[in-house]
């Protein structure tokens, strides 16, 4: 029988100051499927501090979903602990952890997830009209608020289908910040987008990084990760490298460096962030 | 969430699968609409039943000689000879809750005037008697007292009568009729009443005083009934029990001893078609309440669809904090608004469906507690039917939803 463990205690700040948002420590995590048992993690520790911009590499299988959805507390680990701003995650039940999500964490999905013909001021209202502390009027002023932010101040009543993939994504990421989060979880954010479009949200979030967000960036791109401030790279449901980026490239410089649209120029492969 | 906001979300999805919705809604329309219909019309067939039963006086109570049996054998109440004018008269001394007391007999036979003859029923009453039934007259007058006391050859006849003997709108007031070769001026001609609901002519009749009947056609010194009223539909229970206390003391029976006469209030019988009607209306909402059930699996199928279609939307929705029981409440108020609003126009369905069936002269009559019902039923359908989808979505897994393609 296994000993029974001490009770795991967050860390809320480190040794140097910084507050600590996420902390993951040894978190696995196994699934049955039929006979066999998958360990998609297999015991997976780090710590982010506010303010901190991560991208979460892996191929394929290397489990980055199933660490996205521990970070998103879309699931629990099967061992191990997380603490998401100081609060422990894996005896919450559904319920704690839908509230939780709703209070301290920003999703921003591959392929978007608007909902259908609703404007982009509704679509950004979503994650606060799960939040009673918020009357209908302050939840527009919120939604208008961020939707300015990531610059969409003029789309406020555009419907979702009236809009290209670079503004529904821009939506996303508003609809993401609404809440203010204590963390932002960006999944393949650019994977569905053109270059151009992909540079535009990378200075996106390297904005919203300045501005002193803690964003997660999950992807399978290693281009975006010379965008971040630290890169952790996931094989086989283990951490293989966790690397801060001492070198941060500026994605408006990379956008500005694009050749124009009305070039039909062809881009050297290593320029491509959606490689 | 809360309450008004699931309602916007609810409308809004409605109205994004405009046709689709309203094509389940039209399960409940019809099927609200045949209830109400049906319903309409076993209401309106028991109020015209009740009517017709209420002209002949809601109030009025017969008493009838014999009782059932006798000694085990069961008697004919005309062959019985309880009822004598002495009862009667205790009946007119002792009454309190009794207003008019009626005796009653009668006899069938020709009637003849000039060439004309037809078949009718003589009946000897009282005065009175025309107050229990509350029969008016189109012409001439009643008998009166002195016609009684006297026997006087003198009746009050009905339409048909006057239609066989005299031709139609023929004047018999003053004219003589042959009962049984008996000669009877007529004095006053009773209104018409039409057809009663056994299909009985109820203006075929003689009415003549009592005392003419039983002395001179029946030679008979006994009732076959009195008919008495009550003062009200409501003390009509009081008023049995007081006929039944006049009239067992009148006959001397001991408290062990049954009955010797028989107290039946129109009452009963109204109850009688009543619960006959109510039978048939129940059997007719029965058959169109299948109809609503079918609509209700409709929703219930509509809505399936509904949570598969958007499975990523509820995965979104869980993703950004809903918790199952927001998500569960989203589907259900959308089918419960898909079947409120299917009732709303089922009710008005149904009205212009009952405005119709006028036209084809069916009685109907909307009871107001059927729309009221309705709308309880529409709404437990779409809690009912919409519980099985609402509690598939609330139990999806925020995981898998949010990547379903």
């Amino acid at each position: 029988m296994a000993k029974e463990q001490n009770k795991p205690t967050p860390t809320l700040t480190s040794e140097d100051g910084r507050k600590v948002i996420i902390e993951l420590q040894n978190v696995k995590r196994s699934f049955k499927v039929g006979d066999e048992v998958v360990h998609a993690l297999k015991g997976v520790s780090f710590k982010v501090h506010e303010g901190e911009f991560v991208t979460i590499m892996g191929t394929s299988g290397s489990g980055k979903s199933t660490l996205l959805n521990q970070l998103g507390c879309l699931d629990t680990p099967t061992s191990g602990e997380y603490f998401l701003d100081g609060v422990a995650v894996r005896k919450m039940s559904k319920q704690q952890r839908a509230k939780l999500r709703n209070r301290k964490i920003g999703f921003v999905f591959q392929n978007y997830n608007l909902l259908p013909k609703t404007t982009a001021v509704e679509n950004v209202e979503l994650p606060l009209m799960y939040n009673s502390s918020y009357s209908a009027k302050q939840r527009r002023e919120a939604a208008v608020e961020v939707l300015k932010q990531v610059g969409l101040g003029s789309r406020l009543e555009h419907k979702s289908n009236q809009m290209s993939g670079g503004q529904m994504q821009r939506v996303a990421i508003a609809r993401a910040l609404v809440n203010n989060p204590a963390v932002i979880l960006a999944d393949e954010a650019t994977g569905n987008l053109d270059t151009r479009t992909s540079f535009e949200m990378l200075v996106l979030f390297q904005k919203l990084h300045a501005e002193g967000r803690t964003i997660i960036f999950v992807t399978h791109n290693p281009d975006i990760a010379n965008y971040s401030s630290r890169n952790i790279f996931l094989r086989d449901g283990r951490i293989c490298s966790d690397t801060p980026n001492t070198n941060i490239q500026s994605a408006q410089e990379a956008l500005d460096n694009l050749p124009s649209d009305d070039d039909d120029v062809c881009i050297p492969m290593a320029d491509c962030p959606n490689y | 969430m809360n309450i008004a906001n699931l309602f916007k979300i609810a409308l809004k999805a409605i109205a994004n699968n405009a046709f689709r919705s309203f094509l389940s809604m039209l399960g409940i329309i019809i099927g609200v609409a045949a209830v109400i219909i049906m319903m309409a019309i076993g209401q309106g067939s028991k109020e015209s039943v009740r009517a017709n039963i209420a002209k002949m006086g809601t109030n009025v109570i017969m008493i009838r000689p014999g009782a059932e049996t006798m000694g085990g054998v069961r008697q004919d109440p005309s062959a019985m000879q309880t009822l004598k004018p002495a009862d009667y008269e205790a009946i007119l001394a002792q009454k309190r809750y009794v207003t008019y007391v009626s005796p009653e007999c009668s006899s069938s036979g020709q009637v003849i005037y000039g060439a004309n003859n037809t078949n009718a029923t003589i009946y000897g009453v009282s005065l009175d008697y025309f107050d229990i039934r509350q029969w008016e007259l189109s012409d001439g007058d009643f008998f009166t007292e002195e016609d009684e006391k006297k026997s006087a050859k003198v009746c009050v006849i009905g339409q048909t009568i006057v239609t066989d003997l005299f031709g139609e709108g023929a004047d018999p007031v003053g004219k003589t009729i042959r009962f049984k070769s008996i000669p009877f001026r007529v004095v006053g001609v009773l209104k018409a009443k039409g057809y009663n609901n056994w299909g009985m002519d109820q203006d075929n009749v003689i009415i003549a005083p009592y005392t003419t009947v039983m002395k001179r056609i029946l030679a008979q010194t006994w009732f076959s009934t009195l008919t008495c009223s009550a003062i009200t539909e409501e003390l009509t229970d009081e008023a049995i029990a007081e006929l039944t206390t006049i009239l067992r003391t009148q006959h001397k029976l001991k408290d062990a001893d049954d009955d010797d006469f028989t107290i039946r209030s129109q009452q009963e019988m109204m109850e009688t078609m009543s619960s006959t009607m109510d039978m048939i209306t129940i059997i007719l909402v029965v058959a169109a309440a299948f109809s609503l059930l079918v609509a209700g699996i409709g929703i219930m199928n509509i809505m399936l669809v509904s949570v598969t279609e958007r499975t990523k939307e509820i995965g979104l929705r869980m993703s950004v904090g809903a918790r199952g029981i927001d998500i569960s409440n989203q589907f259900l108020i959308e089918s419960v608004l898909i079947s409120l609003a299917g009732g709303v126009f089922g009710v008005l369905l149904g009205w212009a469906g009952t405005w119709v069936c006028g036209f084809f002269n069916l009685p109907t009559s909307i009871p107001m507690w059927s729309i009221v019902v309705s709308f309880v039923v529409c709404t437990v359908i779409g809690v009912g039917f919409g519980y099985f989808p609402a509690h598939k979505a609330a139990n999806m897994d925020p995981i898998d939803a949010i990547r379903y393609e």
